[in-house]
This record gives C-alpha cells, structure tokens and sequence, in this order.
C-alpha cells in the first residue's frame, strides 16, 4: 500500500482527530494561563496561609508525573462520587499541571520588573491599580512570553497524553488505526508530523509574534 | 463496591508496589545515563565547522523536540519491527528517552558553554594552549558547574515521564498499578500511591537541584534576587 492510498483512506481520521487535539490545547492553554496567574500571585503574597496553599499547589502538581495526575482524575474521582467526561478531565489535568510550571514563570516574571518601577510609579502618585495596569504589567510580558511559550510547546506535546484517557484525538486516532492496519510506520510517522507541523509552523511563530508584540509595548521591538 | 480508601488494600499491595517502584528508578537511571551520552553527540553535531552536519543537527534536535515522547515511543516500539529489528520494551523505551532527553541534554550543554565567557578563550589563545588543553583545564571545569542544575533538572524530569513506558509494557511502577487496579477493579489505592511515591522521591529532588542552583549562582557570583 502506497503512502498515498494509506492518506487517502485515512487521512480524513487522522485530520478529525487533529481537530479535537487543538482542541484539548485551547481549552487547556486558557485553563493554564489563568491558574497560572492567579497562583503566580498567591506565591507572592504575604499572607502565609495564601502563600502556602499556592507553594503547597505548585509543589505537588510538579511532583507527581502528569500521566498519574490524568489518570487519577479520570479513574480514581468517580470512586468520590465525581465523574468526569474524558475531555474535561485531560483538560482539567494538564491545565492543573502546566498551571503550576506556569505559577512560578509569573512568579519569577513579577519578581524580575526592577524596584525603581514600583517606587517611580509610587513616588508619582499612582494608584495601586493604575501603577499594576500601566507600569508593571506590561514590563512582565516581554520577561515571562519566552519560557511561557516553551512551555506552551511542552503542553502541545504533552496532549499526546489524553488519548489515553480515552480522549479520540490525533494519537489516539493514530493508535487506532495501527491497530486496524498494522502500518505502524505511516500512521505513528504522520502523526508525529502532525504534531512537528503543528509546533514548528504555526504555535510557535503565534508565539514569536505575541513575543514581539510586547516587547515593542514597551519600547524594546525592533520597529 | 466500598467507597473511600481501604488501608488494608494499599497496605496488601505496598511490597508490590515497592518493587516495581525500584523499576522505574531503574529505567530513569538507565534512560538518563543514554541521555547524556547522546547530548554529547548533538552538541558535537552543533559544534563541527561543517555547515551541512550542523543544519543537519538542528533540524533532528528540532523535530524531535517537538513531537510528543509518547508517540516517539509507539513509534520505535511498533516501527522497528517492520524493518526486522526486534527489541524488547525496555530497549525501546531506553532507546527513545535517551534520544528525547538528549536533545534537550544538548541544549544545556550548549548554554553551558557559551556560559564561559569569550575572554577565557582569549586568554588561552594568548598563552598558546591546545584546544584539547584549553577544553579540558580552562572551559570544561567551568563550564560543569553552569551545567548542573539544567542536568538536574532533566533527570527529575525523565523519572516523571517514565509512566509513560508503561503503554509499552515496561513493568514500572503506573504499569504495575494499573496491573494490580485492574485485577481487584479498585484504581483508588494503586494511582493514589504512584502518587505519592513520585511525590516522595521527586519533591526532595527537586529541591535538592534547586539547592544546587543556588550554590553554583553563587559560586559563579550571580545571587538570585
């Protein structure tokens, strides 16, 4: 069977379950960014019970591997009378997971704008609000998008992880059909191009453009 | 069936666990010995004055930096047989994280020794040392020291991906919890433990690697914060 005939008969499978990849990633990458940012500044607070429960967060969803953190909140939550859809429990899991890795990136983000900023914006007379708005967030942009979006490519690849949960995605679609077909070579090869394609030429260029755009916010772009 | 968590059942399966979990510090190890061996080999690739090898390089590191391991793994274990190369699982397995993590090995390497500033290359230039000399007494031994906690970093990194050889059927620790969960039907007690035997041994770890971070900033005279 030729390469081309292998596409033609199960290239439609293959490109629906790259649909639902994307997807998983969305969902997961608005799910990550928001824990990220809300436990980033729990870290950084001064109330030790805050700061502990985010410390306390961030240390145990890196700790454990994320296939174990998948698979419990797929299998082991309906024993606690919680039962989750496939999709939303990987959502859930990797969102949870990448969270914590990207808790520390805001951490260390807000931590790298120098102190002059803050006691500038002090000194003028802002408001806490207007000096977080105007001044600091936009200095954090061009300092956390960098690692954020290598982390960004780890949870692209880490969706691989939902298909096994049960989630019809493109791997899960790729195992599939080896299993049919036994044409391990063209469906694991496609696949993993997919996923190469989907990585290389289109989530990291996004990535690069949000990257210059907030350099250029605050005056560090190239013009 | 009975809610909650039943002692006696995780205390029934704990010497099982125990002993799987000895395989996958087993596999970690092994996969991260394959690993920095073959970062050696791409920072090579990177670092050879031919123009071709080192484009050659960057776009394997690249793509397999960019694939899911996951799909690598299936990928070596279901492909290789096609081409009448049979290896168990554990082979395969080593084999793709070596190569995966390498990658990402060679990435450390790199930075570790463009971390050695250029006037130290200067300088041995100037005294008319070897280049084997120069790397060996003046770059290598502080360029090691740059390297550490990324190295430490990966190996946390590679024993937290080892779950994944168990969709090939290596008998590490998820594999033998979802072994002993599928034969008594109870998933609770076997997940939760895998998740605490991670937690154990990879919390200390991490800070362990973090401690060595700090040391090595301020050894090199960069103090955090």
């Amino acid at each position: 069977m030729s390469y081309f005939a292998f596409l033609a008969e199960h290239g439609t499978t293959l490109l629906l379950g790259t649909v639902t990849t994307i997807k998983v990633l969305v969902c997961s990458i608005i799910l990550y960014v928001i824990i990220s940012m809300i436990f980033g500044l729990m870290r950084l607070s001064k109330n030790p019970i805050i700061q502990g429960t985010a410390t306390v967060y961030i240390e145990f969803f890196r700790g454990t591997s994320l296939l174990v953190q998948l698979f419990w909140a797929y299998y082991v939550l309906p024993f606690f009378g919680i039962s989750l859809e496939a999709f939303t429990a990987g959502v859930a899991a990797l969102g949870l997971n990448f969270g914590a890795y990207g808790a520390e990136i805001v951490r260390g983000g807000i931590l790298a704008v120098p102190k002059g900023q803050w006691e500038a914006a002090h000194a003028l007379n802002f408001s806490p609000a207007k000096r977080i708005k105007r001044i600091i967030i936009p200095q954090i942009f061009p300092i956390i998008l960098p690692p954020a979006a290598n982390l960004t490519v780890e949870l692209l690849k880490a969706t691989a992880l939902v298909a096994l949960v049960t989630v019809v995605d493109l791997t899960f679609e790729a195992k599939q059909i080896n299993s049919i077909t036994w044409l391990s070579a063209q469906c694991f090869g496609t696949a993993l191009l997919i996923y190469y394609f989907m990585a290389r030429f289109a989530l990291v260029p996004f990535l690069r453009w949000l990257e210059v755009l907030a350099a250029k916010k605050v005056g560090r772009g190239k013009a | 069936m009975e809610m909650g968590f039943r002692w006696d059942f995780a205390y029934e399966i704990l010497p099982q666990m125990l002993w799987a979990t000895l395989n996958t510090i087993i596999a970690a190890g092994v996969g991260y010995a394959i690993a920095l061996v073959v970062g050696l080999f791409f920072l090579l690739g990177q670092r050879t004055p031919f123009k071709i090898v080192n484009i050659i390089n960057r776009e394997i590191v690249e793509f397999v930096r960019s694939t899911p391991l996951l799909i690598q793994l299936f990928f070596v274990y279901f492909v290789l047989p096609q081409f009448g190369i049979t290896l168990s699982a554990w082979l395969c397995g080593m084999i793709t994280i070596g190569l995966h993590f390498g990658t990402y090995l060679s990435e450390v390497y790199r930075g570790a020794l463009e971390g050695v500033p250029k006037t130290q290359w200067e300088a041995c230039r100037a005294l008319n040392f070897s280049t084997i000399y120069t790397y060996r007494r003046i770059v290598l031994p502080q360029a090691f020291p740059i390297a550490i906690p990324g190295m430490g970093n990966y190996l946390v990194g590679i024993f937290k991906d080892t779950p994944l050889l168990s969709t090939i059927g290596v008998a590490e620790l998820f594999h033998a919890a979802t072994a002993v969960g599928g034969y008594n039907y109870r998933y609770l007690e076997p997940y939760t433990m895998v998740g605490i035997i991670f937690l154990i041994l990879s919390v200390p770890a991490a800070m362990w690697v973090r401690r060595l971070e700090t040391k090595v900033n301020l050894a090199q005279g960069k103090i955090k914060q």
